[in-house]
């Protein structure tokens, strides 16, 4: 039964305050961090009596107790609708928290780990005849950089192409086969990415055969699905009155996609894109298999092993020689650019998004 | 420079949907003709028509001839974007392109079909289009700010601005006003009435004193129902519509009774 607020004479509701009271009562400002660390205190001391005092014990039971007791409180003082907010909050709150808690935690180790050979000598040397310590990442990090860029190369036309076709020109059975593919692919695994382009080199360079390109294209099977659907939601959302008005002026339909709709929605295509390079740039296994490794430098990836940063310090860790710890940290090193590298292009990304970007004033 | 419009039997479909049906209309050069209606009886979907704006949604078409000085648009061989440069059209809510200043949305219709023009060309073009729609004293000065910093009148008129840049024989006006306040609305309509004098001009508006106050002729359509057809009732000059109408149905909805 539903029942109209305003029928509910002012003093009907006991201890809620009114509906139609204009001021409520509140909790003061203090009270929220004070229960916070009242929470902290009751079940650190608990904890202590009890001589079962673990971190993450405390960290739980520390939550589950402020979240109920601003709840009651609240909703002794406040009312039930304030309650709930303060509840939700705190839920809301947690789950970030906890969300931020491994990434902070694998920042914190990686930078702790790689800094020790974070120097000059692993940027600029291989490691060709490197046993032990000493030797870089050079190599491998040029070999990230061009399989990359190679297959960014290949990806990036046909999935901008693609997806102009989807949103532009698509319709009936053609387009929901591509878009069905599309999100095939979305979800292939990586590792058969990387078979499908040794199966598909192995037909003409015949059984073993380890090149740069092949990584390349494995990582484009990858990437292309990525760089469709970016595109395509960012195509999606360039107002229809906008195409409109160019055709209005005459303009044709392809010069209107080159000239109003992606530029339009170039910042979030850029963005997009930029994501997407980042997303394969730190695939292990389709270059384990396709692109294998090797100590020395290789900078032509059509001819023979090139080596990339996950790849390099996957074996680094998983096989390391004699004595183990340079091997260790190179690998933790290799991890490190190449977080770093994935964090430039995400802050490229929001530069690219933030300078195309159609500016309002 | 301003050319006529002849409509005769034209049937307008969205796909097997047939949205206007039978309009037989003449338009006359360098006049104004306002076409009025309840919502839903096919006035804009008539409008697009003109420019072959109708076709760009999947599975409209249009039958019968509509012709632009005697030559048919809809013969074989027309290019609808030939018709779209001799016919402008403004629409419902202003749509200046966000990522082009002020400046170059004025000449977004050359810009966008890579026509060469020499500087001083296009900015006595930018200024002859400004003042054209009433736009040059406001933004002379910030001509390089995106349109979208304008307000919404002010964005409407650049369309305008941006719709004569082409220079058109036609312009269509769909519900140019109608996000509009009454100052910037008064501004479009003084524009409307300069146009005039160099364009035939088609406007569809819901407003019946806007009719009234700015075209010389003006058509009125109606729906019999949902699901039916709409179609054109009569047309005939603004004064007599708007006094003395043939039909009980306009009589009824220019004098507010229904619709």
């Amino acid at each position: 039964m539903s029942v109209d607020t305003n029928l509910i004479p002012d003093d009907a509701v006991g201890s809620e305050p009114s509906p139609r009271a204009l001021v409520r009562a509140e909790l003061p400002r203090w009270a929220q961090p004070a229960v916070f660390g009242g929470s902290l205190v009751v079940v650190g001391a608990l904890l202590a009596l009890a001589g079962a005092f673990s971190i993450g014990l405390f960290v739980f039971l520390a939550a589950v107790l402020f979240a109920v007791a601003t709840y009651l409180l609240s909703r002794f003082v406040e009312g039930g609708r304030k309650a709930t907010d303060r509840l939700v909050t705190i839920v809301v709150t947690t789950a970030f928290l906890i969300a931020l808690a491994p990434l902070v935690s694998v920042v914190i180790t990686v930078v702790g780990n790689g800094l020790a050979r974070f120097d000059a000598e692993f940027f600029s040397s291989s490691m060709r005849g490197v046993v032990g310590e000493g030797g870089g990442g050079y190599h491998a990090i040029m070999g990230t950089l061009i399989i990359t860029a190679l297959a960014a190369l290949m990806s990036i036309p046909v999935g901008l192409l693609t997806a102009i076709y989807l949103v532009e020109y698509g319709k009936g059975r053609l387009a929901r086969a591509i878009t069905f593919f599309v999100d095939v692919m979305t979800g292939i695994p990586s590792i058969v990415a990387g078979l499908f382009a040794f199966a598909l080199f192995a037909l003409f360079f015949g059984p073993g055969v380890r090149m740069g390109f092949a990584g390349a294209v494995a990582l484009s099977v990858l990437m292309i699905p990525v760089v469709v659907r970016a595109t395509e939601e960012m195509l999606k959302i360039v107002p229809n009155e906008l195409r409109e008005a160019a055709y209005a002026l005459g303009t044709p339909k392809w010069r209107t996609i080159t000239k109003v709709v992606i530029p339009t929605s170039i910042a979030g295509i850029a963005s997009g894109i930029t994501l997407a390079i980042a997303r394969v740039i730190g695939e292990t296994a389709p270059l384990l298999i396709i692109a294998g490794l090797t100590t020395a430098l290789n900078f032509n990836p059509f001819d023979g092993r090139m080596a990339t940063l996950p790849v390099f310090a996957y074996t680094s860790y998983a096989a390391p020689g004699v004595p183990r710890e340079p091997y260790l940290d190179r690998a933790w090193a290799a991890a490190l650019v190449l977080i770093i590298i994935v964090l430039v292009l995400n802050l490229v990304a929001r530069l690219i998004a933030r300078v195309f970007a159609p500016k309002t004033r | 420079m301003t050319k006529a419009i002849t409509a005769s039997d034209l049937n307008i479909y969205y796909g097997s949907f047939l949205a206007v049906e039978g309009v037989n209309m003449d338009i006359l050069p360098k006049s104004v003709t306002a076409l009025i209606g309840p919502s839903g009886c096919g006035k804009s979907t008539y409008l697009r028509s003109i420019n072959r704006m109708h076709e760009v949604i999947p599975g409209a078409r249009v039958e019968g001839v509509l012709e632009l000085d005697g030559k048919n648009l809809y013969g074989p061989g027309v290019d609808p974007v030939g018709v779209r440069r001799q016919i402008g059209m403004v629409f419902q809510r202003p749509n200046p392109f966000p990522t082009m200043s002020i400046y170059d949305n004025v000449i977004a219709g050359q810009r966008l079909n890579n026509k060469k023009m020499r500087k001083d060309a296009t900015d006595t073009l930018v200024e002859q289009s400004l003042r054209g729609a009433n736009l040059w004293n406001e933004v002379k000065d910030r001509l390089d700010k995106p349109g979208s910093s304008l307000s919404g009148g002010q964005q409407q008129r650049l369309c305008i601005a941006r719709a004569i840049a082409v220079q058109p024989d036609v312009l269509l006006m769909d519900e140019p006003c109608s996000a509009l306040d009454p100052i910037s609305t008064l501004a479009i309509e003084d524009l409307i009435n300069e146009l005039k004098t160099e364009y035939t001009i088609v406007i569809v508006t819901h407003n019946m004193q806007q009719a009234a106050r700015v075209s010389d002729f003006t058509g009125f359509f109606n729906i019999e129902g949902t699901g039916k057809p709409g179609h054109l009732v009569e047309m005939d000059e603004t004064k007599t519509i708007f006094s003395q109408p043939r039909e009980k149905a306009t009589e009824d909805y220019v004098s507010g009774r229904f619709g």
